[in-house]
């Protein structure tokens, strides 16, 4: 009995100390969201970020510290687009958080918010891993990152009415920050414009329309499919008539076959932070298009 | 807006003006003077009214396209038909060839197993296809049927439940059949496993898989460690029996899973659970001490305890290259009741070790050690035809398979099977599964 007693007093206890903490808790299925969130939430905000740069979202176990994590949310903030259908549903299911149901203002989906691109006119699984809302890789476009930076800090502040306008003002200093860094990316990424890239995954289509680049080849001979030998060498002959100026993958992907490509095509192979957290310099959503820019210029060099 | 005339006459008077200058006629420069004043007036005026407009214009316009990216997202975001409302459908395509050099009379000595258990028959056969049928109800509900096609052309209601999606205090309520949460492997479907076959002590115990009619309600603690518990009541439907009709529950089972993440590449979950189950009649192969092939029959009480134990590691926690997974669970079981028609009570346990290996992005291997300990049993007056051999069965499995996409899947298994005592069975296995429709998310 006494024991009993102490187990309940610890549950309260426990369940006081979650009352108390007041913030907001968002739960981030990708990186950049969750440096997105922590940009506009600041000290309202509690983040936590479900992956990293170097793991692959498609394909993310669903770790038991998960369901923990999605159980005392207020926000999910994920891309959307069936780019977490592989985990987060079971996840969801298991954790079955009222607030973050599909519809609920708890649920918010990035992909909503840009204009997708890729949208396959046929769903056939013989095409590989296709996404029937668009290709959801949409972090590598920063107009993008503006877009649903307006539309998070506007789900901000209908979650937490009390501090409607702390969000409002801090978007509209990022806004006016991000606005200034894309000049500043675009001004150095103008040499960038027509060059003639190689990918290994289709990560990248929100990044070429961006800065004008012209992806000839994909190293994965179908989206998620891992590059082949043949595939590989079809590439290097396309190359010979077409030549590309560099090959790029992301952090996460890996290195073999671009290094492969580069090593025969001789151009240089390009690893991209992708996303926050993805090299060293990408520590943040600003330091991640100075870096990615960077390297898109020396790889183009 | 513009008057032709008005311009030509503008332009006119400015080529003039220095000829103007020139006639020095002072009244009539004044006049000119005048009518060019007027008119710059008059034009300045215009272009302000003209600029005005154009900015208006360029608002509106701006505004149009804006509307219509909007519209363009929003289009590309939820795409419509009329069967939008259907729900998640998922076939599971499932086939073995399966060459043994053992017949099929299968029992394990010493365990009245009960249930469906065994490697199954040889040579080409359908395994189990399952057809699932998932989606959320409304707000509060969401429901699931899966049902299991056997290669015998009968199909089996595997799992057909509602639970809640909205209850607060981190509540779950499951209700219909389902599998029980108890243990790591009860509650995942065939598909999902990582070898053809459960392992013994789940055939032995649980008459492969547990599921019953009934319900469930689940629990899951607001801490940052992953701590659930959960408490069932059912029908006892155990081991292909019909559970009891009679009021109340003939199955109660408990369970707790706790687990998390140890650095980023790691993580864990362990549990503890209880099954207390009064099945009847319960059927057992088994063979008696003249050799010949029996059926048993039992009914009585079923206690099982399970201690489960699952890791992963995955550097960086990123799987797609290369991952470890190694699992682990021990049953014990008691059983009191009667034997056919004499007094039966035994108390046995076992347990299975496995590693499964991912080395490629297409490819994994995997072994498991299966073992059995026979325990103390007492026949009572069946001691005449059952004799307590005291022995303990064992199994040990290899794997690989190919995996071309997460959809597919072709599987290569060698076990050599020791069930039965002074029998050893020689199995190979192989095995395709495809899942078509739904993308399927998979638990940990």
């Amino acid at each position: 009995m006494k024991k009993c007693i102490q187990i309940i007093s610890l549950f309260l206890l426990i369940m006081a100390a979650q009352a108390a903490n007041a913030a907001i808790n968002v739960f981030a299925c990708e990186p950049e969201w969750g440096a997105l969130a922590k940009d506009l939430g600041g000290d309202k905000v509690n983040v936590f970020t479900a992956t990293n740069a170097l793991q692959d979202v498609h394909h993310i176990e669903a770790k038991p510290s998960l369901v923990s994590q999605l159980r005392k949310a207020d926000l999910l903030a994920c891309t959307g687009s069936e780019l977490e259908i592989g985990w987060l549903p079971v996840l969801m299911r298991q954790a079955n958080n009222a607030k973050l149901q599909a519809g609920k203002p708890g649920n918010f989906e990035a992909a909503h918010y840009v204009k997708m691109l890729e949208i396959p006119s046929r769903l056939d699984r013989a095409d590989g891993d296709v996404h029937p809302g668009g290709n959801p890789h949409i972090q590598t476009d920063p107009r993008n990152i503006a877009k649903v930076g307006e539309a998070l800090a506007q789900r901000l502040a209908e979650i937490d009415a009390a501090n409607a306008t702390f969000y409002q003002d801090r978007h509209k200093d990022f806004a006016q920050r991000w606005q200034l860094a894309m000049k500043r990316w675009e001004t150095q990424a103008a040499p960038l414009k027509g060059v003639a890239i190689v990918v290994q995954h289709k990560g990248f289509p929100y990044l070429e329309d961006w800065l004008g680049l012209n992806e000839i080849a994909t190293l994965e001979p179908k989206p998620g499919v891992e590059p082949t030998s043949s595939h590989l060498s079809e590439v290097l002959t396309q190359l010979q008539s077409q030549p590309a100026k560099m090959v790029i993958r992301a952090a996460y992907n890996s290195d073999r076959p671009s290094q492969w490509l580069s090593e025969k095509a001789k151009i240089p192979a390009v690893a991209l932070p992708f996303t926050v957290g993805g090299s060293e310099r990408a520590k943040d959503l600003f330091s991640l298009f100075d870096d990615t820019v960077q390297r898109l210029l020396d790889g183009a060099k | 807006m513009f008057k032709p005339k008005l311009m030509v006459r503008a332009v006119a008077l400015t080529f003039l003006l220095p000829l103007a200058a020139q006639a020095n006629d002072s009244e009539e420069m004044e006049k000119l003077r005048a009518e060019l004043q007027e008119m710059k007036q008059s034009y300045e005026g215009r272009i302000k009214s003209l600029e005005t407009r154009l900015q208006q214009t360029e608002t509106v316009a701006g505004d149009a396209a804006k509307t219509a990216e909007s519209a363009a997202v929003q289009a590309s975001a939820r795409p419509t038909a009329s069967n939008a409302f259907n729900p998640d459908i998922s076939l599971i395509l499932s086939g073995t060839y399966a060459n043994r050099s053992q017949d099929s009379d299968y029992h394990i000595t010493g365990f009245q197993a009960g249930g469906e258990i065994g490697p199954g028959s040889r040579s080409f056969s359908l395994g189990e296809s399952e057809l699932g049928v998932y989606a959320n109800v409304d707000h509060y509900f969401y429901g699931g049927l899966n049902l299991a096609l056997a290669p015998d052309n009968s199909v089996g209601v595997e799992e057909a439940f509602i639970q809640t999606t909205a209850l607060p205090y981190g509540l779950t309520l499951k209700a219909g059949r389902f599998f029980s949460g108890i243990g790591y492997l009860n509650e995942q479907h065939a598909h999902t496993w990582d070898f053809v076959d459960n392992p013994l002590a789940y055939q032995a115990f649980l008459g492969n898989q547990y599921g019953d009619d009934g319900l469930q309600l689940k629990w899951l603690a607001p801490t940052d460690i992953f701590l659930e518990v959960g408490a069932e009541v059912g029908r006892g439907r155990i081991a292909d029996t019909e559970g009891r009709d009679k009021n109340g529950s003939s199955a109660t089972s408990l369970f707790a899973h706790v687990g998390g993440d140890v650095g980023v590449s790691n993580s864990w979950r362990a549990g503890l659970s209880y099954l207390q189950v009064s099945p009847e009649n319960r059927e057992s192969n088994d063979l008696d001490a003249s050799n010949t092939f029996v059926t048993n029959s039992f009914t009585g009480k079923s206690k099982v305890w399970i201690a489960d134990a699952v890791w992963k590691w995955a550097p960086n926690g990123n799987g797609t290259n290369t991952s470890v997974k190694v699992q682990g669970e021990y049953l014990h079981r008691s059983e009191d009741g009667t034997l056919n028609t004499d007094d039966y009570s035994a108390s046995q346990s076992g347990w299975y070790v496995q590693g499964v290996y991912k080395f490629l992005q297409e490819w994994r291997t995997a072994l498991r050690y299966d073992h059995l300990d026979a325990g103390t049993v007492n026949y009572g007056l069946n001691t005449a035809g059952l004799a307590d051999t005291n022995y303990n069965p064992q199994r040990i499995s290899w794997m690989l398979d190919y995996n071309p996409s997460e959809f597919s899947r072709v599987r290569l298994q060698l076990s050599r099977d020791e069930s039965r005592q002074g029998v050893t069975d020689n199995q190979v296995f192989i095995q395709y599964q495809m899942s078509l429709g739904a993308h399927g998310a998979h638990k940990y």
